[in-house]
């Protein structure tokens, strides 16, 4: 649990002293605590292997400011309790630069006093809006939020003509949060919420809540927003009962995984996503094009796995944070923490990130695409 | 009505899967009176090392075959290397040892497998029979057709067998069984191959259904651990009882109230049953056992 990660190597780092001696500065540390085992694991472990691969390649290409890039990792085994005090072992013990993650929304909530009280740059890399909203000084994040998801889902529905949708959502963390948003956000967007039902993260089988939705007359669509194989088994068993309203997941399940586990059920299913998943689908003039297809083929050649969006946010802060270091000229806190705010035009796998003071996220609604599943395969809907 | 019609189809599907679950802690309790924590990891395992096989390319029979008899040996070698040492300590110790060895079986199969979820195909096709405006997926046939066959099987082997009723006699008093000649060693080896191949068992009827992950085992064990004791522990048609009428419950609460209570009223129930009768619907008194 407490592995230390020390990826720049010491023979590595010997042998880059002893050919440039102008490398001999001491290392930017950056600091990180991911959940890279336990339930959120899915999630930690991409972001995890993404770190330590960008700041290897860093490194190989001279490092950022002449000095080497170390990363100081803890794993918080998806205890969201755990993340406080690794936060706090960054900042006092290891005295690291900058901390990126917080896997999950709990985890990065645990570590936003220290790291405000600690005045130290904050990327987090968990979803929920309370992260940025209210703003906080030295808090970052870089996923899309849950809001933002139901948002571009409102809008699909209103160009097919679709407002009354039957709502089922995870006990999860994710799932509640956004039922949460969509249910905030759904009146203004004029969307009628007609069935609101839950299901575990654990569940075996959802007929039960579905039978009730088919039974609702004048539904038109069904909104799942649930995270890894719950939403699977959702769209097992809507296939089963022989329910044709249009279908809609959250960005949660915007993985292989989820083609996969739910097989043929999930043909027209639709959901927000970031571009990374369609990487080779999107047109050669998309700004995004370059960035997304070199994270993939960087990530699937060094670790021989399919890239998931998670992994992606992971890149998406550390190179925020260069960026900002490259503009800022130093590295100092202060200095660094305006640079990040003033973040324009910064092209990730996330979408087009343009920061401003009451917005620490950056991302707006085109930085979801709106994907069907077709042929067991991602196509972008517009 | 053909609401009511799907919900009990759905409540019988969930009842069969928490039943074989319930099932293996029957037979562990039987035998040793300790309640096997790991069991809902033999379910777990049972799941995850058929889909392994299959996706590696055998075909499904071959793999499903081959996941039972490996969770046999594994049920086999925990009892060996965890249990036995310790079969002189108390009950306590021994039911903590059962949850030291669940965790380390998921750490396992978390680093060996993968930590993401995997599913098996359907045994038989995934066309839905439309039942009087239900419908209901051929593998919950499957689940509840080999959850009978498994209760009537166990139900000779106890009443039948000399090895049946040896585990029966050992449960009762280990020291008059081992004076009558019973191989009190066997017995607990055998208890545990057979409630973890009665695991795999049901692991590989659930995954096609459920999917499974490294972690599905925690709560398909703690489902099954609360039909048993609602059932009451030990007893076959208990575990069987105990299994259909917590699926039932918690359909019906989904479906009629809301599924926000899914997850409480079973719990709810089985506390307010524990109250009124503690060895649970059909447990027998300690005495009335054999």
């Amino acid at each position: 649990m407490q592995k230390v990660v020390k990826t720049a190597l010491a023979a590595l780092s010997f042998a880059a002293v002893t050919a440039s001696p102008s490398l001999a500065a001491d290392p930017i540390k950056i600091g990180s605590v991911l959940s890279a085992t336990g339930p959120a694991a899915f999630l930690g472990e991409p972001e995890a292997k993404t770190l330590q691969l960008y700041v290897e390649k860093v490194n190989a290409a001279g490092g950022l400011l002449g000095r080497k890039l170390e990363l100081v990792t803890y794993d918080d085994g998806s205890d969201a309790a755990k993340a406080n005090g690794f936060a706090k072992r960054l900042i006092e013990d290891d005295k690291v630069d900058v901390i990126l993650g917080g896997t999950t929304t709990g985890a990065t909530m645990g570590m936003v006093p220290l790291v405000e009280k600690g005045e130290i740059p904050f990327i987090s890399l968990a979803g929920a809006v309370v992260i940025v909203e209210p703003t906080k000084k030295w808090v970052f994040k870089t996923p899309h939020t849950d809001r933002m998801a139901a948002e571009k889902i409102f809008a699909d529905m209103k160009k097919r003509g679709l407002t009354k949708l039957a709502l089922v959502s995870e006990t999860s963390g994710f799932g509640q949060s956004g039922r949460k948003e969509t249910i905030a956000s759904a009146a203004k967007a004029g969307i009628e919420i007609v069935a609101d039902e839950t299901y575990g993260p654990k569940d075996t089988d959802v007929t039960a809540q579905l039978t009730k939705i088919k039974g609702l007359a004048g539904t038109q669509a069904i909104l799942v927003f649930g995270l890894g194989q719950g939403p699977a088994i959702v769209t097992k068993n809507i296939a089963q009962l022989g329910i044709t309203l249009p279908h809609y997941e959250s960005h949660g399940v915007a993985s292989e995984e989820y083609i996969k586990l739910s097989g043929a059920a999930a043909e027209g299913v639709r959901l927000p996503a970031a571009a990374l998943i369609v990487a080779d689908a999107l047109p050669a003039s998309d700004p995004q094009k370059p960035v997304v297809t070199g994270y993939a083929k960087a990530y699937a050649d060094a670790f021989k796995s399919e890239v998931s969006t998670f992994g992606g946010h992971a890149y998406d802060a550390l190179m925020i944070y260069a960026d900002a270091v490259k503009r800022a000229g130093t590295t100092d806190k202060a200095k660094v923490r305006d640079a990040i705010e003033a973040t324009k035009g910064f092209v990730g796998t996330g979408g087009v990130v343009n920061m401003k003071a009451d917005d620490h996220m950056g991302l707006d609604l085109s930085a979801f695409r709106m994907l069907e599943i077709k042929g067991g395969k991602w196509t972008l809907v517009d | 009505m053909s609401q009511f019609l799907q919900l009990l189809f759905s409540g019988l599907t969930v009842g069969a899967t928490y039943a074989l679950s319930a099932l293996g802690f029957s037979m562990i309790y039987n035998a040793s009176g300790v309640i096997n924590f790991a069991q809902g990891e033999f379910i777990m395992l049972g799941g995850m090392v058929a889909a392994v096989l299959t996706a590696s390319g055998l075909p499904l029979p071959l793999a499903v075959l081959a996941a039972i008899v490996v969770v046999a040996l594994v049920g086999l070698i925990v009892e060996k290397l965890a249990i036995e040492p310790a079969r002189d300590a108390d009950i306590t110790s021994i039911i903590i040892i059962t949850i030291g060895v669940s965790m380390i079986v998921r750490g396992v199969v978390e680093v060996t497998m993968g930590k993401g979820s995997r599913a098996l195909p359907h045994f038989s096709g995934e066309t839905p029979i439309a039942l009087g405006g239900a419908t209901l997926l051929p593998q919950s046939l499957w689940v509840m057709a080999v959850t009978a066959v498994v209760v009537a099987g166990l139900a000779v082997f106890f009443g039948r067998t000399r090895l049946g009723k040896g585990i029966l006699a050992t449960a009762h008093n280990r020291l008059a069984a081992q004076l009558v000649g019973v191989d009190v060693k066997k017995v607990l080896l055998t208890s545990f191959g057979l409630a973890a191949a009665l695991g795999a068992v049901g692991g590989v009827l659930i995954a096609p259904i459920a999917t499974t992950s490294y972690d599905a085992g925690l709560m398909l064990g703690l489902k099954g651990f609360v039909a048993a004791t609602f059932g009451g522990l030990g007893s076959g048609v208990g575990a069987i009882a105990g299994g259909v009428l917590l699926g039932l419950i918690e359909t019906m609460t989904a479906g009629y109230v809301s599924s926000s209570y899914k997850d409480a009223v079973p719990f709810v129930l089985v506390l307010v049953i524990l109250v009124v009768r503690p060895r649970g619907l059909f447990g027998l008194g300690p005495s009335e056992r054999v």
